[in-house]
């Protein structure tokens, strides 16, 4: 639930997300659900040489389990908030 | 007011929790660890880790001596979400490098 709020803050930023794949793909947040599954609009592909598979795609959804990593903006959102949000997670839940 | 925040440590999560606003080194599956300031994390270990650094070893074996060439790729990510299906294992950096 943490991240997934955390997702919802960052709607409308500029994201990379790495998939386990080894494709990047930088695009605009549009939305996230409860899974981390997201929706990126105006997308395109980091290494377009080496991944031509999606040269005209210009929005996507991915599902959650297929991500690696995200890269984010620094400043996307208050970062003592996340530390109180996170010592309170994370409890047997 | 205040919630008074548990300050035991009782399971491998509240280990972890210690760790918050401290550097940490992260394992990752594919040969790849991670080193970076912990920001969050969840009980499926997604994190948010700042200022990190990532290391990505391959091994490539000549097909004439058989010898191991080991070689690491590094890059530098300002901030980063890291999918917690991926992490094998959170501790303190260890100063080797």
């Amino acid at each position: 639930q943490l991240f997934f709020s955390y997702f919802k803050d960052l709607v409308g930023q500029e994201v990379t997300v790495e998939l386990k794949n080894d494709l990047a793909i930088r695009g605009t947040l549009h939305s996230v659900d409860q899974y981390l599954n997201i929706k990126l609009e105006n997308t395109r592909v980091v290494d377009q040489d080496k991944f031509p598979h999606m040269l005209s795609v210009r929005n996507c959804f991915i599902r959650g389990s297929v991500v690696r990593y995200v890269q984010l903006p620094p400043d996307g959102v208050d970062v003592d908030l996340l530390h109180d949000a996170a010592r309170r997670e994370a409890r047997g839940a | 007011m205040s919630v008074e925040e548990d300050a035991t440590v009782r399971e491998p999560l509240d280990l972890i929790r210690l760790s918050i606003e401290e550097r940490i080194y992260v394992k990752l599956r594919s040969d790849r660890e991670l080193r970076g300031k912990l920001h969050a994390f969840d009980q499926h270990l997604n994190m948010i880790l700042g200022d990190v650094e990532e290391v990505i070893t391959t091994v490539e074996i000549d097909d004439e001596t058989y010898e191991e060439i080991v070689r690491t790729s590094k890059r530098k990510v300002p901030f980063l979400f890291v999918r917690g299906d991926g992490v094998i294992l959170v501790s303190p950096p260890l100063r080797t490098t």
